[in-house]
């Protein structure tokens, strides 16, 4: 790979700066526009019909008592859905067959909460009512919910196209692990490691506004979706219509997080609705269905780990079996069954990895991507590891980290699977955070409550924020899957009276792409960021997109940003081409600044964009005949990331173009009486490389990191057997609320990238590290006797029984294994 | 198209005193941004939970997706639509904005509320009283960290940037 030129922003007087953002005034003063906050004429109110059995066939659907109903304009059943479009395309099928999932359930119902109705009223009340006369007839089948159990050749069967309930497999193989395991002086032993699952849940549910438009067959689709390009791709086929034919918009997202891709299914099937019904559709999910059918976050079972270790500590890699629970559909997945692999060894020069990864269905609510998508479940188990061979050993956490991290001299450093790492400081990052907890003070405090019931624990989370990736990975999945590379959009014009506008391919959801957008690009053409303005959201027919184009995967910073340079770049240079003919000099004698084109060093010659935009919109005549056909001032950029496509016989090949770290340090205090843990202090140190507002970059790193915290003590979705969810909505599931979260402190070291350009990584989902931090302060807080944390989720009452641990049979869940 | 029972209430909202006939069973939420055509109150729940929908209501704060329109008869209501004098932000939401106290803004409006009414009650609150004073909000993207931080800079009290 090749790193592109380094671009010079040339009078860097904005990009880099802590500018408060552009979107600001609107959202304080209530007149964003969220999807639920907008209308048209004679529209309709949808509600779904869900199964309440996790796992049944469909007898039979009866809507005639609903569609009696006064105010009821349209039904629409699974039956009618199968008999107008075909399956949704699967991204990995298996040779001997794959899931059949159409856009409604057909026949059978997969998960509590699977929708088998959908109907179209006058009102959201009656349309609630018109959903009670709905009558199902079910008969209910035996569940699975277990990843693990659902491997099993006689667990039920979910899928009968699929053969069994594994959707996908592979076994990834880099190094030599049978010379490691010959040739370590230890061998650490793990049963079980289990990352749960959870959701970032944004505040705003999924909600959408869909008109087909019978005049024209324009689907009009305004919604929250943040991929839906991606959604189109999917569920085009299966409608049997052109992705020209949607018209997608967004402005304002109340949060997306990644689950917020998973709604195409219904711009789908309301699309169906608003055909059948001759009407527009507005549809705004209830925090229930978000909950049961919305999409969770991705579940994950490690067997058999196994940790070659040197009696120096090095640490030689690792192997494991890994069972990922997708839940009932393969929603974007099985993606994340290659994505971790952009983290095969974490933060680490492990050389000699194996990893057996199955994917599993089963009756639960599909997963979806959520912040830390793929690699944070990873990264977790890594970190969970180091700890272990730490504890179990009796190395220092802390020089055990910094004996095996990939050195700052090390960079760029190849993986064993062939990721590149740009850049980084990892050593210099612990330190950093470590001074932020005041970590000699932490170990004092810890002493001193020894015997007082209340334990004190502290905890490192190493983790990287893969950006930008290259989609060639899914070949890994699927070698006749067209996808590779990535990149975005941008077009960025000036305007009749000489106005600067960009549009852009992503799809923002809190990030501020207006702001660092219009930062950048004032640097660019000489102005100030007020006067850019960056038409806010997404919409098909007016922005520049790719088929990437999205907000998800940490990429604005390098796709985003950098095809905002290329589009101004092409916009200045064609401004300063009019500008050169107006002043009568040459293009390299001008410059742009306060809105002008002048010539450099001469007062008295300068035009402003205004003039430039006069001549080229409306006064066309004065210039000459091919320069007028030669400049637009409408500038659309794609930047291309430089990526190879991977070796898919050995899934090798560079995943990712840009890796930030976090360094998070966890203090617990463990309550020996309940097992509560309360935070006592927190703090992060993050490198994303060169920051363009780092303001935003910190306000990211805040939101990463209280997802972490919450989902490493409050949230969770936890089925019963017969498959029910029990945390279906806030006051079963437990976001954290401001007396929940900590004050959380923040540093930042910089190391830029030598592959984005600017230097800039993404760097927003922030993967995971609360979960690795606390797991690791509760497990430091534990006397030595006691078992592994081998869960990424610590209620009290799974803390609690830690410290009741009385020797039982199941150990605990670690053994070593120790030559010479 | 039939409402269902109606009832004819009284009530101020935003200063201006106001009738309307209103369906016995809708939510007031429903009410003010169905009806009204306010984008302050938003959903984010169906229990009383996130408190995005939070409104001012008697000089005290309610979720208004757990009351029904008609109970609001007699009451005074302000949204977050009242803020603004002249278009102008306030020194609330000005702080919001300098200290980055949003990102998706979707919560904003429910916290605007609830932090107006927190300095109310309490002019110099400290970071605990600020934290307790704002648990009926909850917010997905920013941690809280310069949510606290902009409500305690709005009471004039120092804050680092």
């Amino acid at each position: 790979m090749t790193a592109p030129a380094q671009t010079e922003i040339k009078t860097p007087t904005w990009t880099g700066q802590s500018l408060p953002r552009k979107e600001d005034e609107r959202l304080l003063k209530a007149q964003g526009a969220f999807v639920d906050d907008e209308g048209i004429y004679r529209m309709g109110y949808a509600h779904f019909v869900r199964s309440p059995y996790a796992h049944a066939e469909i007898v039979s659907v009866d809507v005639s008592k609903a569609e009696a109903l006064g105010g009821v304009i349209a039904t629409l059943t699974g039956d009618e859905v199968k008999a107008m479009t075909e399956p949704l395309f699967q991204f990995a099928p298996k040779p001997e067959g794959q899931i059949e999932e159409y856009l409604l359930g057909v026949d059978r119902v997969r998960y509590q909460g699977e929708a088998v109705v959908v109907l179209l009223a006058e009102t959201r009340e009656i349309a609630r009512d018109a959903a009670d006369l709905v009558e199902v007839e079910y008969k209910p089948l035996p569940v699975v919910i277990d990843g693990v159990d659902a491997a099993d050749s006689d667990s039920p069967l979910l899928h009968e196209g699929l053969g069994n309930n594994i959707a996908w497999e592979g076994l990834f193989d880099w190094g030599d692990i049978d010379w490691a395991m010959e040739n370590a002086d230890h061998v650490v032993k793990i049963d079980s490691l289990h990352f749960h699952r959870y959701s970032s849940t944004p505040i705003e549910c999924n909600a959408m506004l869909i008109n087909w438009d019978p005049g024209t067959d324009i689907i009009r689709v305004v919604s929250n979706n943040q991929f839906p390009l991606f959604g189109a791709l999917v569920i085009a086929p299966s409608m049997g219509v052109g992705v020209d034919q949607f018209d997608f918009r967004s402005q304002d997202i109340g949060g997306g997080f990644g689950i917020k891709i998973n709604s195409y299914t219904q711009i789908g099937v309301l699309s169906l609705l608003s055909r059948k019904a001759g009407r527009p559709v507005k549809w705004t999910e209830y925090r229930t269905e978000h909950h049961l059918s919305g999409g969770h976050g991705n579940e994950r079972t490690f067997r058999n780990i196994e940790i070659p270790v040197m009696a120096d500590g090095t640490i030689l890699g690792f192997k494991m079996d890994v069972f990922d629970n997708a839940g009932a559909y393969l929603h974007y997945e099985p993606l994340g069954a290659v994505i971790w692999s952009q983290v095969a060894p974490g933060a680490y020069r492990f050389k000699n990895i194996q990893v057996d990864y199955k994917e599993t269905v089963t009756n639960k609510c599909p997963a979806v991507p959520n912040r830390g998508y793929s690699r944070m479940q990873h990264l977790w188990a890594i970190e969970r590891m180091v700890d272990t061979v730490a504890h179990e050993l009796d190395f220092d956490p802390v020089e055990l980290r910094k004996l095996n991290y990939v050195q700052p001299e090390d960079y760029p450093y190849t993986t064993p699977n062939g990721c590149v790492y740009d850049s980084g400081n990892l050593p210099a990052a612990l330190d950093a955070v470590l001074d932020l907890i005041d970590h000699d003070a932490v170990r004092k405090a810890q002493k001193a409550a020894e015997g007082t019931g209340k334990r004190i624990g502290l905890g490192i989370g190493t983790t990287l924020d893969s950006g930008t990736n290259n989609f060639g990975q899914a070949r890994i999945l699927n070698p006749e899957l067209p996808f590779s590379g990535n990149g975005e959009a941008c077009t960025a014009k000036l305007d009749l009276y000489g106005e600067i506008m960009l549009t852009l391919g992503t799809i923002p959801q809190g990030q501020g792409h207006e702001t660092s957008a219009s930062q950048v690009a004032a640097d660019i053409l000489g102005v100030s960021p007020e006067e850019v303005r960056v038409w806010t959201g997404f919409d098909k027919g007016h922005s520049a997109y790719i088929g990437f184009s999205g907000t998800y995967a940490s990429q604005f910073a390098v796709t985003g940003i950098n095809a905002i340079i290329g589009a101004c770049e092409k916009l200045a240079a064609e401004i300063t081409e009019v500008a050169a003919f107006a002043l009568g000099a040459s293009e390299e004698e001008i410059e742009l600044a306060e809105g002008m084109a002048r010539v450099r060093g001469d007062a008295e010659r300068e035009i402003p964009y205004i003039g430039i935009a006069n001549m080229v919109y409306a006064n066309n005549a004065v210039l000459p005949y091919e320069l007028a056909t030669k400049v637009s001032l409408t500038c659309r950029h794609v930047y291309v990331v430089p990526f190879d496509l991977p070796d898919t016989e050995k899934k090798y090949g560079n995943l990712t173009l840009t890796y930030s770290t976090q360094t998070h340090a966890a203090v617990v205090e463990i309550d020996d009486e309940t097992g509560k843990v309360k935070l006592l202090d927190y703090a992060v140190v993050d490198d994303c490389g060169t920051r363009l507002n780092p303001m935003l970059v910190e306000g990211q790193v805040h939101g990463a990191t209280a997802h972490g915290i919450g989902a490493a003590l409050r949230e969770t979705f936890e089925y019963d057997e017969d498959g029910q969810l029990l945390n279906n909505n806030f006051l079963f599931y437990h976001p954290p609320t401001a007396v929940d979260v900590p004050h959380i402190k923040t540093g930042s070291i910089e190391s830029p990238s030598p592959f984005s350009g600017t230097g800039a990584k993404g760097m927003g989902e922030g993967g995971g590290a609360p979960l690795h931090a606390i797991c690791a302060a509760i497990q430091d807080a534990l006397d030595p006797e006691m078992p592994i944390v081998n869960d990424s989720h610590n209620p009290p009452e799974r803390v609690f029984g830690l410290l009741g641990y009385d020797g039982g049979a199941d150990g605990r869940g670690v053994t070593v294994e120790s030559r010479g | 198209m039939d409402k269902g029972p109606v009832h004819d209430i009284e009530f101020t909202l935003n200063g201006e005193t106001r009738s309307d006939r209103i369906a016995a069973r809708q939510l007031l939420v429903h009410f003010l941004r169905d009806d009204l055509g306010l984008r302050g109150p938003k959903i984010g729940c169906d229990t009383g939970h996130c408190g995005a929908c939070t409104v001012r209501y008697d000089g005290g704060t309610i979720k208004s997706c757990m009351m029904l329109a008609v109970q609001a008869d007699g009451a005074e209501i302000t949204t977050v639509e009242s803020m603004s004098s002249d278009g102008d932000m306030n020194d609330l939401q000005e702080s919001f904005r300098q200290h980055h106290g949003l990102q998706c803004g979707y919560c904003t409006s429910g916290m605007l509320m609830s932090s107006q009414f927190l300095l109310e009650r309490k002019p110099k609150p400290t970071e605990q009283e600020i934290r307790a004073g704002i648990q009926g909000n909850l917010c997905r993207c920013t941690g809280y960290v310069n949510i606290v931080k902009a409500i305690k800079a709005a009471s004039g009290q120092e804050v680092s940037r």
